[in-house]
């Protein structure tokens, strides 16, 4: 009975986790049942990953920046410009596409770091200094493409955006996909189990192991899914293993690197950060150098899906990529959030888009659903934090 | 304005509901008193009387059975200790704390009231102004004094009614400025004006000033009590409440001596020949209990000294925060600063942590003799120094995130190998400090919002021995927490000195400098008045010391300064 009752305690403070995958889940239920199957087909399936690979791409970046109690206007912006200058280096300059990557991810850094002078060292908020950069960095991508579109790009550097691993086996499921899912789901069991052996260890272990185990499962049966699909389909997108990977590094580096601890510091309170010798406005800067690599990433992986530079890309990115981050559980004042909470706010933001096109929903009530929704969310943190807060008094 | 007279009955004190108090009897009895006092002595009149006030906090009782009269048309001052519960009086007089949430009572013309919120209280007639200004930078003069009260006509403003009005009120309070200048344009004694000018427009008899020259020149300064001195021939009264002796003595008619939140007494500045000494006993006067560990200190070579430093404000940067301050600490001592609210205390310290305050800033700051820099907090912790605030909540911790995290926040690099962070290690350190310091929260892994205030100073204070360094600056590492953990605070600072750190203590309270410092330093208005060691300090002798006043005049130290 005691048991049972901490248990149940325990899964009300998770209360905000729980839900948010109840919410994913119950979406794709409801999104499965009215598309008739279409939203779980493989090739839906494939085409989700490889449509949201973008938006949750630059959710990564966007979520440390919150996290730090700032925001980005201009990733948008940005993607436009790299993808432009990646149009205009490979197809007008004639630059080998890697080279050009390369060079786009340079200028995304270099966007970064001048956004990221003025917010850190000349202390103009971010609100502006980015609300600049998303007209500035506008017009610098009109002004590169002339306000023409550039097409098409080479076979590799398409790749990046909508190509897929090399397949192996002529039909059936993809044994290399089928491999990296066992993988993954492998590394999942591994480090789950050797957390909670460290956690059991130290003694700060609360979660009921039946808890723990449910959500492994859970979990490892949604990686094994979703291989399994894209297995019957075309395999592994390339850009959901630069996804995978930058989601691992960044969670690693917002967990345990002593500049993610320090983004969690400056946005708990930048006040004590800076009086215990952290060097804010260092860490400002790099955190906005950051988000312009990440932007330059999304700006190629999307100008290689679309195999296409338009001045008019990335309209908009930066409010989906700000909705993933809040609707993943950051808080707007900072110091709150985590990398995966944001990719599955993606996610939700992804499925949304992507079932309502399927229904034939027009543009105009999926904006409305999807601010709903944002809405929605974030009462239900400040419900949350509310509820706690008086269960204290 | 002509002086008013006791207002008519609110009609609040006349219905039946109000009539079935408890209080009723004993306010008859008042009734009957006040008058027969009225007949005897026919000056005297009381416009406020607040009996058996008591005040609680969870954990602490702030006032206790506080109770002082004020005579209509006086100008009324309230000393005692910074903590000593002066601020809690107005604020329960002035409705920040309503009714109900203290015991006692208060008569305002003999009348029981009771506030709920401030806007009950100055529509009775009572302001406060506090020490802090409550101006919109960016409104006008005009704007200000009328904020919460327009002078407005069907929902707009009127602003030639507005802007008269309040040229009348300014030349009132003696300010030549025009309305419309905005509150940004003036300096810190003109915007103390606004205040009154303010409270003026309120129509108000009971004028409560917290600290009104604490941030203010002497030439301010002493343009504000010749207000008060003006306001007070139309009959206003006043409440002042100050550290500032020379100038209690230079207003007041009565001073009334709060301590450990119980009057203490009374006195009449025109009856007997009161000196500062005199106030001064009665703010200090208790024994020092056993409230402190003992603690011998094995003092060693010189660990740090400040030389000729000197701050400017960080805003106004003619104004001199700091002034030439020296001192030193030496391994294995505890040495303590003492100074009253605004003296610069936290002010030097900071300073000279990172210049985490101020502009302007010169000096030289000596560890082992050897100059260092000291110019950011990372240098400064480098350099072997560590500063512990005095506000936890808003300076030294995050809030949102755990103990762990907190406690390895300044020293992180300690536990990094190649960017990253060694968690268990992290864990490991977190729970010694958890086990030493005995931090009572289940785990390292309790959010420091959660904690009671002793526990998050803990925190703190295990933050900055995780960092090891020689010299410790603790800022008020008591306030606001209770006595035992405040014993077990004492009993960590004893036990760093013997560690051959050399620990500074800022405290508000003179017992506990008293109790655990080997020399104290006092500090009055950003001057070093005295070097005391502990053999030779008493709460009298600091207390002069802490009010000690500059001894060159104004004009003179300008011509220094140029």
């Amino acid at each position: 009975m005691n048991a049972l009752k901490s248990a149940a305690s325990y899964l009300t403070g998770q209360l905000r986790q729980i839900g948010l995958f109840i919410a994913l889940i119950v979406i794709v239920i409801f999104f499965q049942v009215t598309t008739g199957g279409i939203t779980l087909a493989p090739i839906n399936v494939s085409n989700l990953v490889v449509q949201n690979s973008y938006i949750l791409i630059l959710a990564i970046g966007m979520v440390m920046v919150i996290i730090a109690g700032h925001i980005d206007l201009s990733v948008g912006s940005v993607v436009a410009f790299t993808g432009a200058m990646a149009g205009v280096m490979i197809t007008q300059w004639h630059v080998p596409w890697p080279i050009a990557v390369v060079l786009c991810l340079v200028i995304g850094a270099l966007v970064g770091a001048w956004q990221g002078f003025w917010i850190a060292y000349f202390g103009i908020p971010a609100f502006i200094v980015t609300l600049a950069g998303m007209l500035a960095f506008r017009g610098a991508a009109q002004i590169a493409l002339q306000n023409q579109q550039i097409s098409p790009f080479p076979e590799g550097f398409r790749s990046l955006g909508s190509g897929f691993l090399p397949a192996f086996g002529s039909s059936g499921y993809e044994p290399l996909t089928m491999i990296l899912g066992f993988a993954a789901a492998a590394i999942l069991v591994v480090t789950a189990f050797r957390g909670r052996a460290t956690r059991r260890k130290y003694q700060l272990e609360d979660e009921p192991f039946a808890w723990f185990m449910t959500k492994l499962v859970f979990t490892v049966a949604l990686v094994m899914y979703v291989a399994l699909l894209l297995a019957s389909y075309n395999g592994t997108p390339i850009v959901l293993v630069i996804l995978g990977v930058l989601v691992v590094v960044y969670s690693l580096v917002m967990r345990s690197a002593v500049f993610g601890r320090h983004i969690y510091a400056i946005g708990g309170n930048a006040l004590a950060a800076q009086l215990s010798g952290v060097k804010t406005k260092r860490v400002t800067f790099l955190l906005f150098v950051n988000m312009g690599v990440i932007s330059a990433l999304a700006g190629v992986v999307f100008t290689g899906q679309l195999n296409l530079a338009s001045p008019s890309a990335g309209n908009g990115f930066e409010l989906d990529a700000i909705a993933a981050v809040f609707i993943g559980g950051a808080a707007v004042t900072g110091g709150i959030g985590t990398v995966p909470g944001a990719i599955v706010g993606g996610l939700i933001i992804g499925i949304l888009n992507n079932g309502m096109s399927i229904l034939g929903v027009g543009t105009e009530f999926q904006s409305l659903i999807k601010g709903l929704v944002l809405l929605a969310a974030v009462a239900f943190d400040v419900f949350n934090k509310r509820r706690a807060a008086s269960a204290r008094k | 304005m002509p002086h008013r007279t006791a207002p008519p009955l609110r009609p609040l004190f006349q219905n039946g509901r109000r009539g079935a108090r408890p209080h009723r009897a004993s306010r008859s009895s008042h009734h009957a008193r006040s008058r027969a006092q009225r007949k005897a002595v026919h000056v005297t009149d009381t416009i406020l009387e607040m009996r058996d006030i008591t005040k609680t906090f969870p954990g602490v009782k702030a006032l206790q059975g506080v109770s002082i009269e004020v005579e209509r048309g006086q100008v009324h001052a309230i000393c005692g200790e910074n903590g000593a519960g002066k601020s809690t009086l107005m604020k329960v007089l002035s409705g920040v704390y309503p009714a109900g949430s203290f015991e006692g009572e208060i008569l305002l013309d003999g009348q029981p009231v009771k506030f709920s919120n401030i806007n009950d209280s100055e529509e009775a007639g009572v302001v406060i102004i506090h020490q802090e200004l409550a101006l919109s930078p960016f409104l006008s003069i005009a704007e200000n004094i009328f904020l919460g009260n327009e002078r407005s006509k069907g929902g707009f403003i009127d602003w030639n009614k507005t802007n008269l009005a309040a040229a009348e009120l300014l030349q009132r309070v003696g300010l030549k400025d025009n309305p419309i200048t905005k509150i940004v344009d003036i300096g810190v004694g003109k915007q103390q004006l606004v205040e009154i000018a303010k409270a003026l427009s309120k129509k108000v008899k009971l004028l409560i000033l917290d600290e009104p020259t604490a941030a203010l020149n002497d030439d301010d300064s002493a343009h504000l009590l010749e207000l008060i001195r003006s306001l007070q021939a139309e009959g206003m009264t006043a409440i002042i409440i100050s550290h500032k002796l020379n100038e209690i003595k230079a207003i007041a008619d009565k001073v009334t001596i709060i301590r450990d939140g119980q009057t203490i007494e009374t006195l009449d500045m025109h009856a007997d020949d009161i000196s500062e000494n005199r106030i001064i006993r009665g703010m200090v006067g208790r024994d020092l209990s056993t409230r402190y560990p003992e603690h011998e200190s094995t003092i060693g070579e010189e660990l740090l000294r400040i030389e000729d430093w000197t701050v400017h404000h960080p805003l106004d940067g003619s104004r001199e925060i700091i002034h030439q301050a020296n001192l030193n600490v030496r391994a294995g001592e505890i040495v303590g600063i003492a100074g009253l609210m605004g003296a610069g205390r936290t002010e030097l310290a900071m300073s000279v942590f990172g210049h985490s305050y101020g502009t302007g800033i010169s000096g030289t700051v000596y560890k082992r003799g050897v100059p260092i820099k000291t110019n950011t907090v990372t240098a400064a912790i480098d350099n072997g120094i560590a500063y512990a605030t005095e506000d936890r909540k808003r300076y030294g911790l995050n809030l949102l995130d755990d103990i762990k995290r907190n406690v390895s926040g300044s020293a992180l690099g300690k536990l990094a190998k190649w960017g990253f962070v060694n968690g268990s290690e992290e864990t490991t350190v977190a729970r010694q400090f958890l086990k030493n310091m005995n931090i009572k929260a289940p785990t390292v892994n309790a959010v420091t919002g959660k904690l009671s205030g002793g526990n998050q100073q803990k925190v703190v204070l295990s933050k900055w021995m995780y960092a090891d360094p020689d010299v410790l600056i603790l800022d008020e590492p008591t306030r606001g927490i209770d006595v035992g953990a405040k014993y077990e605070i004492y009993t960590i600072i004893n036990a760093l000195a013997d560690q051959g750190k050399g620990i500074i203590v800022i405290s508000s309270e003179l017992p506990e400098l008293l109790g655990i410092c080997d020399r104290i330093y006092t500090l009055s208005e950003g001057r070093i008045t005295a070097d005391v060691p502990r053999s030779e300090a008493t709460p009298e002798t600091l207390m002069q010391y802490m009010t000690q006043e500059r001894e060159t005049p104004v004009n003179e130290r300008a011509q220094v300064r140029s």
